[in-house]
């Protein structure tokens, strides 16, 4: 399914393979795609075979440990290892998701690992990110009132109008739906893409926000928002098991609404 | 001679170092003040560690009619510190509590709500209402995803301002001039491999704590205290170091947290027996005691014989009584937690939990304006100019010896708000710039280099499990003299064969390899003066549990530690006074007391 966007002219190659130690029981080989802007080369992928036993159970856990042990040149995104920072996003065994909640046994045979699909890669599993970056700030991602805040106390919301942010404000804005979204990969530029829209219909769901309709408005363009076709890999995909297709869908019903 | 890299340089009125909840909240707010200011921070700031804080951010608003007052809290965070933090600034925090809380409501934050449509509170752990009489429901929640909801809010928020971001730069050093003034900082663009020197009139560092000095922590993988090293190498002290807070409740094996707001919710810990053992240590507040008492409890019911498991190592903590409503409204993020890293479906069985490193409360002291301290012989409160610290890598110190929870996402916001205060004041916008010396760079440039090239035979990995390890054994829940000596000769052997280090990646690229070794050689002096400050200090005051000092003695004790280290590894101890006094007349001084909970 996943298509990658490579430096012109290249080809993956087949790299250097490492072999699981001696006395390893449970072996497993990790596939990872390679490239070093720096040496000139083109991409590969390396093979690395590990020993399991000898290893804590996520996807992230494995590169880790072929980090610190086996290859320390092999370069990838990670901080909290929990699901919360968003940063290992990559594409594993041809799914977009988080290595850090991805269990290693949930992949039968060989895993391979590649960064995110179409988006420029900075090195090995490290991609560039800046448009949909951009993207975000683009829809003014921030609470917007005409009506002053009253001085001393909160703005009062309803437990019942608070419960409809549920499944829209936890995203991590790790991008797995928007790098699997067939849409954004033909039309990243103009198209939102399914994480900016989960987070646009957020401030939309929000009962204190005031500015519903300039949010409409902003979006009301053939490419913004209509280039997703309900393709759903956005919501089988997300780590989060967050609903971006759904977030989407209401988005249209608004636009439906008050034409 | 400096290495050839290529150099770019920036002017700003204040650079802040580190996009986390501190870090955020003062760019925020010296950007709206009208100060040049621009954000360095070495993972896009959504991902920064504050993401993962779960709980809660207390206050007390009193929305849930326990006729909560910030007094209360005032004497509940200086009781919990163990007298060892500074009440002017305890005083200063609790009081801007409220108005800090009901700000980020302001700006967007999704707390969850009260019938009324208040922002919801829940108990924690030592936080009471009348001085100690019950329990308090001070705990400002967005379920138990609170840091998240900060986190993305104070960014949104930025970006509504259009403060200026520097994202994946890596801040290798700070610049200092002759007068042992900071000029700013020296950063590495990790994207395209240049080098930046951010001058600045002030230079905030927000760079976070240093957990991952052990071996198993509820912190990141970037939380490697990268600002409190860069103060150790300009010369200047790291304060009361060998307080580290441990969690009650670590996920036994992977180390990932399960908020004290699932014991707050109800929760309570079991040990082999069945038995709901907090109710012996601490008869009032039993399993909402203070961390470090509730830590010592399951670390001796282990040690005892009472863990449960097959190796009688860990403890339980119950949430399955509770219903599964509230479950899911206020604690789904753990419920996720628990069956994804421990395999628990939480609304059945008990989570298997142990005492997990979680918070440092030490770091670059500061007052409670955000300056940094350079004490001296006559003057303890000397200000370094040109640098501030805020968030878990500054020492104000709130949080003395044992740190509350609920009060390190305070701690963030109120004390990032009033760098930015008094930023204003003491940077008038347009002001000219010191001329920088041509060799500012020198010294960052040079380890740079030296660590690009390093070409020993250790690798990274194994010095940093060998200082990681040091320190599990060694600077733990429970120390004794005999193991304090043992790790700190220990730590010094770990610390030497930094010199043998050897990397592979030689690119400037996103060298992760190279990061990783920067960040260890930055643990590494973390790690000396935490272990040598802990060896020093003769009693046992809040996360310091001494088992051969087993007394608090105010009268020898009730003192910040200050530590140096020099460019050889060693470690240089004095002491500051505890500001026992308080801003206002409208609260007084909480004279120290035994701590019962
Ligand atoms: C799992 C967990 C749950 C928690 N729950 C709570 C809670 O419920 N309530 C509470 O009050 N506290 C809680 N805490 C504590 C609290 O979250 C942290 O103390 C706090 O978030 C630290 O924030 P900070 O802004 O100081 O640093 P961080 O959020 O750690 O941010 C550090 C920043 O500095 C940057 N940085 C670091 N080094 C460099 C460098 N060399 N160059 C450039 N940038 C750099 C990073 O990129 C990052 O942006 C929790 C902690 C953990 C581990
Ligand atoms: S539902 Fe829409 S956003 Fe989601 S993958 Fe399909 S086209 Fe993309
Ligand atoms: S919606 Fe899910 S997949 Fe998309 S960015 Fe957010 S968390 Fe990631
Ligand atoms: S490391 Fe944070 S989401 Fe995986």
């Amino acid at each position: 399914m996943a298509e990658f966007t490579l430096p012109a002219n290249s080809k993956v190659g087949t790299g250097k393979s490492h072999k699981a130690p001696a006395g390893a029981k449970r072996t497993k080989a990790f596939k990872i795609y390679r490239w070093n802007p720096e040496d000139g080369q083109n991409p590969r992928v390396d093979s690395f075979e590990i020993d399991l036993d000898q290893c804590a159970p996520m996807v992230l856990d494995a590169l880790i440990k072929i980090k610190t042990e086996i290859d320390t040149t092999v370069t990838f995104r990670r901080s909290c290892r929990e699901g919360i920072c968003g940063s290992c996003a990559m594409n594993i065994d041809g799914t977009n998701t988080l290595a850090c909640l991805k269990p290693i046994d949930e992949v039968s045979g060989d895993c391979t690992i590649y960064p995110l699909p179409h988006m420029p890669v900075i090195k090995d599993l490290v991609p560039d990110l800046k448009v949909p970056y951009a993207q975000y700030a683009s829809i003014k991602p921030w609470l917007q009132t005409e009506s002053a805040a009253p001085p001393d106390t909160e703005r009062r919301q309803s437990p019942e109008e608070r419960a409809k942010l549920d499944g829209l404000w936890e995203c991590v804005l790790c991008f797995c739906c928007s790098t699997s979204c067939p849409s954004y990969w033909w039309n990243g530029d103009r198209y939102l893409g399914p994480a900016i829209l989960l987070q646009a219909y957020r401030w939309i769901a929000d009962s204190r926000d005031e500015r519903t309709g300039e949010r409409l408005d902003a979006l009301e363009d053939p490419f913004r928002l209509y280039r997703c076709h309900t393709i759903m890999n956005c919501t089988k995909t997300c780590p989060k098991n967050l609903n971006p297709a759904k977030a989407i869908a209401e988005i249209k019903k608004l636009m439906v609404m008050r034409r | 001679m400096a290495p050839a890299y290529r150099i770019v340089d920036h002017t700003y009125d204040v650079i802040v170092v580190g996009a986390g909840g501190a870090g955020l909240r003062a760019t925020l707010g010296m950007t709206m003040e009208g100060l040049k200011t621009a954000c360095v921070t070495k993972v896009f700031p959504t991902r920064s560690h504050t993401v993962a804080a779960q709980g809660g951010i207390g206050a007390a608003l009193g929305n849930m009619g326990d006729g909560d007052n910030w007094r209360f809290h005032m004497y509940d965070t200086v009781k919990g510190s163990d007298w060892l933090g500074d009440q002017d600034a305890i005083e200063y925090m609790c009081r801007n509590a409220i108005p800090a809380v009901i700000e980020l409501e302001h700006y967007g934050v999704p707390f969850s709500r009260t019938e009324e449509g208040k922002i919801y509170q829940r108990p924690f752990g030592g936080h009471t209402i009348d001085w100690g009489k019950g329990m308090a429901k001070r705990a400002c929640a967005a379920a138990d995803r609170t840091g998240h909801a900060i986190l993305h809010t104070l960014y949104q928020q930025s970006l509504r301002h259009g403060a200026e971001f520097f994202v994946e730069y890596f801040a290798l050093d700070l610049m200092m001039d002759e007068d042992g003034a900071c000029q700013g900082v020296v950063a590495w663009n990790l994207e395209d491999g240049t080098i930046h020197r951010f001058r600045a009139h002030l230079t905030v560092l927000a760079t976070g704590g240093y957990g991952r000095v052990y071996q198993s922590c509820t912190s990141a993988h970037t939380c490697t205290g990268d600002g409190n090293a860069m103060v150790l190498r300009a010369g200047l002290p790291l304060q009361d170091m060998e307080f580290t807070q441990f969690h009650p409740t670590g996920i036994f094996g992977s180390g990932c947290l399960i908020t004290e707001g699932a014991r707050g919710e109800g929760g309570y810990l079991t040990n082999a027996q069945g038995e709901r053992f907090m109710e012996r240590y601490a008869p009032t507040a039993k399993d909402l005691a203070s961390r470090d008492v509730v830590s010592r409890a399951m670390t001796v019911e282990i040690n005892e014989g009472r863990g449960v498991g097959a190796d009688k190592d860990h403890i339980f903590l119950h949430l399955e009584h509770l219903d599964p409503k509230v479950l899911h409204e206020r604690l789904p993020g753990i419920s996720e937690t628990a069956r994804i890293f421990a395999g628990v479906e939480v609304t059945k069985e008990p989570i298997p939990v142990l005492p997990t490193v979680h918070y440092n409360m030490g770091g670059a002291p500061t007052n409670y304006k955000a300056e940094a301290i350079r004490p001296t012989r006559d003057n303890p409160d000397a200000v370094c100019p040109g640098l501030m610290a805020i968030g878990e890598a500054a020492c104000v110190s709130v949080h003395g010896a044992n740190r509350l929870g609920t009060n390190s996402l305070l701690d963030l916001v109120v004390f990032g708000r009033a760098a930015a205060h008094r930023a204003v004041e003491l940077v008038k916008p347009g002001t000219g710039h010191k001329p920088l010396a041509p060799t500012a760079a020198d010294r960052a440039l040079a380890r740079l280099d030296r660590m690009r090239n390093a070409k020993g035979a250790t690798a990274v990995g194994k010095i940093r499990m060998d200082m990681q390890r040091t320190m599990q054994n060694h600077c733990a829940v429970f120390r004794t003299d005999v193991l304090l000596d043992a790790g700190a000769k220990k730590m010094d052997q770990v610390a030497a064969s930094m010199a043998d280090v050897v990397i592979a990646d030689r690119s400037l690229i996103w060298n992760s390899d190279l990061v990783e070794a920067l960040e260890l050689d930055n643990l590494m002096g973390q790690a000396l003066v935490s272990i040598y400050s802990a060896r020093a200090r003769k009693e046992s005051r809040g996360a310091h549990a001494h088992e051969d000092h087993k007394e608090r003695d105010d009268k020898n004790w009730m003192k910040h530690t200050v530590a140096w280290l020099d460019d050889k590894n060693n470690v240089t101890i004095d002491y500051r006074p505890v500001h026992m006094y308080t801003l206002s007349n409208e609260t007084e001084v909480i004279p120290p007391k035994a701590r019962v909970y």
